[in-house]
């Protein structure tokens, strides 16, 4: 039930975002959210609030860490 | 790049997995506390993939699962007081008290509007002056900020037509429960990390502090799966117990402090039942005096009424590990996802189901 997906924001007014993913949109508030979200952001989307910014940094990272404990390289 | 496509790069995760053949040494029993792991473990085919001395377990993740028979029949009487009942759908199917469910009590006349967040629960309220509505509120952390954002924009705007029936449940405490439980052999766990991203890290740090128990919170891509299997074995070798969190795009070690103060500003600790594990004392979320006119257990005087267990389901046990889904005498024969005995069989979350849909 902790389901939560990674939906872009498209626009924002007031508390209210939109968001998008693979052509679905929707409505999310942001009540809770705790960094102030941008157009552009991927958000955690759970039951109509977003719960987090994704920090595609902190992603970056740990997909790095993998890949040099495996001498691969997937990502440039 | 799309970022989430490499955290399911097959190349990656055959790596992983060669990895955790290579050093896992001895029987690794891990359990995961969230439903989305134990769909995503079935779904991606890792539970196949697991060299056999690696044991996966369902513990009590699925919120549906571990609300209480008493609590079921709480709501199912609610249902029946002549309100509008709005529930998220995965409540509409769970058997109460002589298999009475809500679909049956909407089939008898029961106004039932099932919805995806409780903003449109209180849409519903505000479109119905003249209707008294409640929104049954399950979930964990992740869930229960949102329902209190609610109970406050209620609040806000004055609106009387409006309540909630907090069923809400919180990990720690049950993990606390399992931890000390010396009937249930587990070696590590695997954190819910959604929950994750609301409480944070230090909510856990007793797993290994109190009991040496691998923790790690975990995402639910297939790499970040297998490389929080690897990080436990890994703990488990060198026995050094530690919580670490593996999911930081998602996860910061401080948790949702917004979301952790909305939560506690509307609701507060309080002793709950589980299905399976009982009473757990502070593992519940009731609303706080300061809003008690948006409780529907105080404003349509509802209290848990004593049940009957359902005879035979043997749920408590898959959901505390101790049995696995197939081993309990009503799966796949009387309990069936079309015709569920237990909540288990219920959820597409649940262990059962789970079970039911992916068993090899």
């Amino acid at each position: 039930m902790c389901l939560a997906i990674p939906m872009e924001i498209i626009s924002i007014q007031d508390n209210v975002a939109q968001v998008e993913v693979g052509g679905v949109k929707s409505q999310v508030r942001l009540d809770i959210i705790d960094e102030p979200a941008q157009v552009g952001d991927f958000v955690i989307v759970h039951a109509g609030f977003a719960l987090r910014r994704i920090d595609r940094e902190e992603g970056l990272k740990t997909l790095k860490l993998f890949q040099e404990g495996l001498g691969l390289e997937l990502v440039k | 790049m799309n970022l989430l496509n490499k955290f399911k790069d097959p190349k990656l995760c055959l790596n992983i997995l060669d990895q955790i053949k290579s050093e896992l040494n001895e029987e690794f029993r891990f359990m995961e506390v969230c439903g989305t792991h134990t769909v995503a473990i079935f779904h991606s085919g890792i539970r196949t993939l697991l060299p056999e001395q690696m044991v996966h377990l369902s513990g009590p993740g699925c919120p549906v699962c571990v609300t209480h028979d008493r609590e079921i029949a709480a709501y199912i009487a609610l249902s029946e007081k002549k309100l509008i009942i709005a529930t998220f759908g995965d409540l509409i199917k769970v058997p109460g008290p002589g298999g009475r469910n809500l679909k049956m009590v909407q089939a008898e006349g029961a106004r039932i509007k099932v919805v995806y967040s409780a903003v449109d629960a209180l849409k519903i309220a505000m479109e119905n002056p003249d209707h008294k509505v409640v929104f049954l509120g399950v979930g964990f952390e992740t869930t229960a900020p949102t329902v209190a954002a609610v109970i406050r924009m209620a609040k806000e705007q004055g609106v009387k037509n409006f309540s909630v029936l907090s069923l809400h449940k919180l990990v720690p405490p049950a993990l606390k429960a399992l931890a000390a439980d010396r009937n249930i052999r587990v070696h590590g766990l695997l954190l819910p990390g959604h929950v994750s991203t609301i409480i944070g890290i230090k909510p856990y740090l007793f797993l290994a502090q109190d009991y040496k128990m691998p923790s790690v919170i975990s995402g639910f891509e297939p790499l970040d799966i297998l490389q929080s299997i690897l990080i436990m074995v890994r703990q488990k070798n060198t026995g050094q117990a530690e919580v670490v969190n593996n999911y930081k795009r998602a996860v910061r070690d401080n948790g949702n402090a917004r979301a952790m103060e909305v939560m506690y500003d509307v609701f507060e600790p309080s002793d709950a039942l589980w299905r399976g594990l009982g009473l757990i004392p502070g593992s519940g979320l009731a609303i706080r005096n300061e809003y008690k006119d948006f409780d529907a257990s105080v404003v349509h005087d509802q209290e848990l009424p004593q049940v009957n267990e359902i005879p035979g389901c043997k749920c408590g046990e898959v959901l505390k590990g101790l049995i696995s889904p197939d081993k309990c005498p009503l799966f796949d024969t009387r309990c069936t996802p079309a015709r569920p005995v237990g909540p288990c069989m219920v959820s597409t979350e649940g262990s059962c189901a789970a079970y039911h849909k992916y068993r090899l």
